[in-house]
């Protein structure tokens, strides 16, 4: 059984027909956290967000207060909020934009002074041409309110807000390589080290990149404490966070759930959320955080939703996108098509990514469409084993970002739980499926 | 002699005017370019390398790494069809299949009227309403193929031209207000700040 009884903490609008608009935001509580926040010490309001626990929302999961305190010994110049969310079947930030970017502003304008920034960038993904006018309308309203602007709410903290638009890349997503794009460049991810921007960021000055649900999270932390974030959820995985549930599933959507107390089954079958696999079909397999993420059978679905639980049994939550397979699902059409999506989408700066994914996607399209070969499955592994040496979790790296050593993830996945269908292609020539 | 229209010239001098270098406002230029032109023609890209203080050469080296901008003319409305994990397990790939055959234009091209170009999208993050489809970055929500060709009749019917405006992904997106913080003043704060940390953190080494 699925527990319910948390509240909504970032969705609790997005029901709404007007949620995006300022009368009804204002009309829900808002800015009340930002009026709050003002009264304290910037240092207090990064301590709140400390006991709260929060983990980055973006991927990677690194707890935000910690990523702040990283700069408390030098002073930051720029927050940059991620909203460039192109994770394959990850749609929670679009709902967030479109929906509620009040309270995304009002998160941002929170993060900006605790780290007392006054200059803050929100990189909102090009294609969501929605959510730019919804966001940018949310900004002007918050001049217009004095919720950003010179002395905001006659404090003596001065805060300006500029809403960037992407281009169309994915690798934009990865820190270093959005901060290349908001400098007018191409999107190449930077060398590591300095491993953070909060070293070396935009401008080559100190610079937090924080998630758009991170910051969406804030309003209510600051209302409400940071203890009573973390009193929700368990471990190191506090508070509830947004799922996006797309797959085989009867309701795929955006669902916020309260973490670790719920199961991928709870969120896959309860009424509530996914209400079951089309048709009543047992489940396959699950990509349990974004096609980054290695796949889990149908012996996990009891897992919790926790950070450190998927870690444990060599996953990850990552984006939050959970897709559910079926027996109607091909896994080598599934593994062919993730892979072409990274090799589109690999920037090109390192080897092993950049023809490591054409050349996996090109063995696994001819498996998928006849003229594949017995041999082919040990060629895709030793090319995946040379792109992320061992092919253990989390992969080893060899190349300037993360998008080369997830590469591997769904193909290593596919052919260690379903060889059998992989050997049923080179006999079929082709994909039995059709 | 400007290249962009009056009102574009002047969304991109105010645009420039947010960002603390020229050259930040690259990627919303190249928007405002393709929301006059359609695509980012010589002209267009002259214009943007005189307002980041760059030259042709690299505008066109940054926006050919960008999927959104075209080098060369597009149709006046771009259709994108994901096939990417969800919308392929949701049938993307047929979808793409008949957006070709009901716009009469192969995978990358245009249609013979200029009305329409085809592109094979990459996830468009709208997953529980899978396949999905955008045109000029617009959902328009049409799972089925006859969902399609309805918002193909009333695009070419012009019922949805104030839905999906044509090309740039920034036509609706005005910033009404200029900066307040004032940048001279802000980094002055922020020296003050440094220098109390210094101290403090000096007594506290003491």
């Amino acid at each position: 059984m699925a527990t319910l009884d948390a509240p909504l903490i970032v969705s609790s609008r997005a029901g709404l027909a007007d949620s995006f608009t300022l009368a009804r935001y204002l009309e829900t509580g808002g800015y009340s956290a930002l009026r709050k926040a003002l009264t304290m010490f910037p240092e207090d309001v990064a301590k709140e967000v400390d006991a709260a626990s929060l983990l980055g929302r973006g991927g990677a999961g690194f707890p935000a207060g910690r990523k702040w305190s990283m700069l408390r010994k030098s002073p930051v110049s720029y927050l940059v909020v991620n909203g460039d969310e192109s994770e394959p079947a990850t749609f929670k930030d679009h709902f967030l934009v479109e929906r509620d970017p009040h309270q995304l502003v009002e998160g941002v304008v929170i993060a900006a002074y605790a780290l007392q920034v006054s200059q803050v960038f929100i990189f909102i993904r090009g294609e969501f041409a929605l959510g730019l006018e919804r966001v940018q309308q949310a900004v002007n309203d918050a001049y217009e309110i004095g919720a950003i602007g010179s002395t905001i709410f006659d404090s003596d903290f001065s805060i300006d807000v500029v809403v960037h638009p992407g281009a169309g890349a994915y690798i934009c997503g990865e820190e270093t390589a959005l901060i290349e794009a908001l400098e007018g460049k191409r999107g190449f991810p930077r060398i590591k080290p300095p491993f953070f921007p909060a070293v070396t960021g935009l401008y080559g000055e100190p610079t937090v990149v924080n998630n758009v649900e991170t910051m969406s999270n804030l309003p209510w932390i600051i209302n409400n404490g940071g203890a009573a974030f973390a009193a929700l959820g368990a471990g190191r995985s506090t508070g509830t966070r947004l799922f996006a549930l797309a797959g085989r599933v009867n309701r795929p959507g955006v669902y916020e759930v309260e973490m670790v107390k719920n199961t991928f089954r709870d969120l896959i079958f309860d009424e509530h959320f996914g209400a079951g696999v089309i048709n009543g079909a047992p489940v396959k397999a699950f990509i349990p955080g974004g096609v980054s993420a290695p796949w889990f059978g149908p012996d996990l679905l009891d897992l919790p939703l926790g950070q450190d639980e998927v870690g444990e049994r060599g996953s990850m939550l990552g984006s939050g996108s959970i897709v559910v397979l079926d027996e109607t699902t091909c896994v080598v059409r599934a593994a062919w098509r993730i892979t072409k999506f990274f090799s589109r989408e690999s920037c090109g700066q390192c080897t092993p990514c950049r023809e490591g994914s054409g050349w996996l996607e090109r063995v696994l399209y001819r498996l998928e469409h006849g003229g594949g070969r017995d041999e082919d499955m040990d060629l895709l592994l030793d090319l995946c084993d040379n792109i992320a040496p061992g092919l253990g979790w989390p992969p080893q790296q060899t190349t300037i970002c993360v998008l080369g050593s997830s590469i591997p993830s769904s193909i290593h996945s596919a052919i260690s739980m379903f060889k059998d269908d992989f050997f049923e292609h080179v006999r079929h020539g082709g994909c039995p499926l059709d | 002699m400007s290249h962009f229209r009056s009102d574009i010239r002047q969304r991109c001098v105010e645009v420039v005017a947010l960002y603390p270098q020229a050259r930040s406002a690259m990627l919303p230029l190249l928007h405002l370019a393709q929301e006059q032109d359609g695509y980012l023609s010589d002209e267009g890209i002259a214009e943007v390398a005189e307002l980041t203080n760059t030259t042709p050469a690299d505008v066109r080296g940054t926006a050919s790494f960008y999927d959104m901008f075209h080098l060369e003319p597009v149709g006046k409305y771009v259709v994108s069809v994901c096939t990417n994990i969800a919308c392929l397990i949701a049938g993307g790939e047929e979808m793409l299949a008949h957006a070709a055959t009901a716009l009469g234009c192969a995978l990358g091209a245009t249609s013979d009227d200029g009305l329409f170009t085809l592109e094979e999208a990459e996830c468009l993050a709208d997953c529980d309403l899978a396949p999905c489809v955008q045109v000029n970055h617009r959902y328009v929500r049409a799972t089925t193929a006859d969902a399609f060709d309805n918002v193909v009749a009333q695009l070419r019917s012009g019922a949805l031209d104030h839905e999906v405006p044509a090309h740039g992904s920034l036509v609706r997106v005005r910033r009404s207000v200029g900066l307040q913080a004032r940048r001279g003043e802000v980094a002055e704060q922020r020296a003050t700040a440094r220098e109390a940390r210094a101290t403090r953190d000096a007594q506290r080494a003491t």
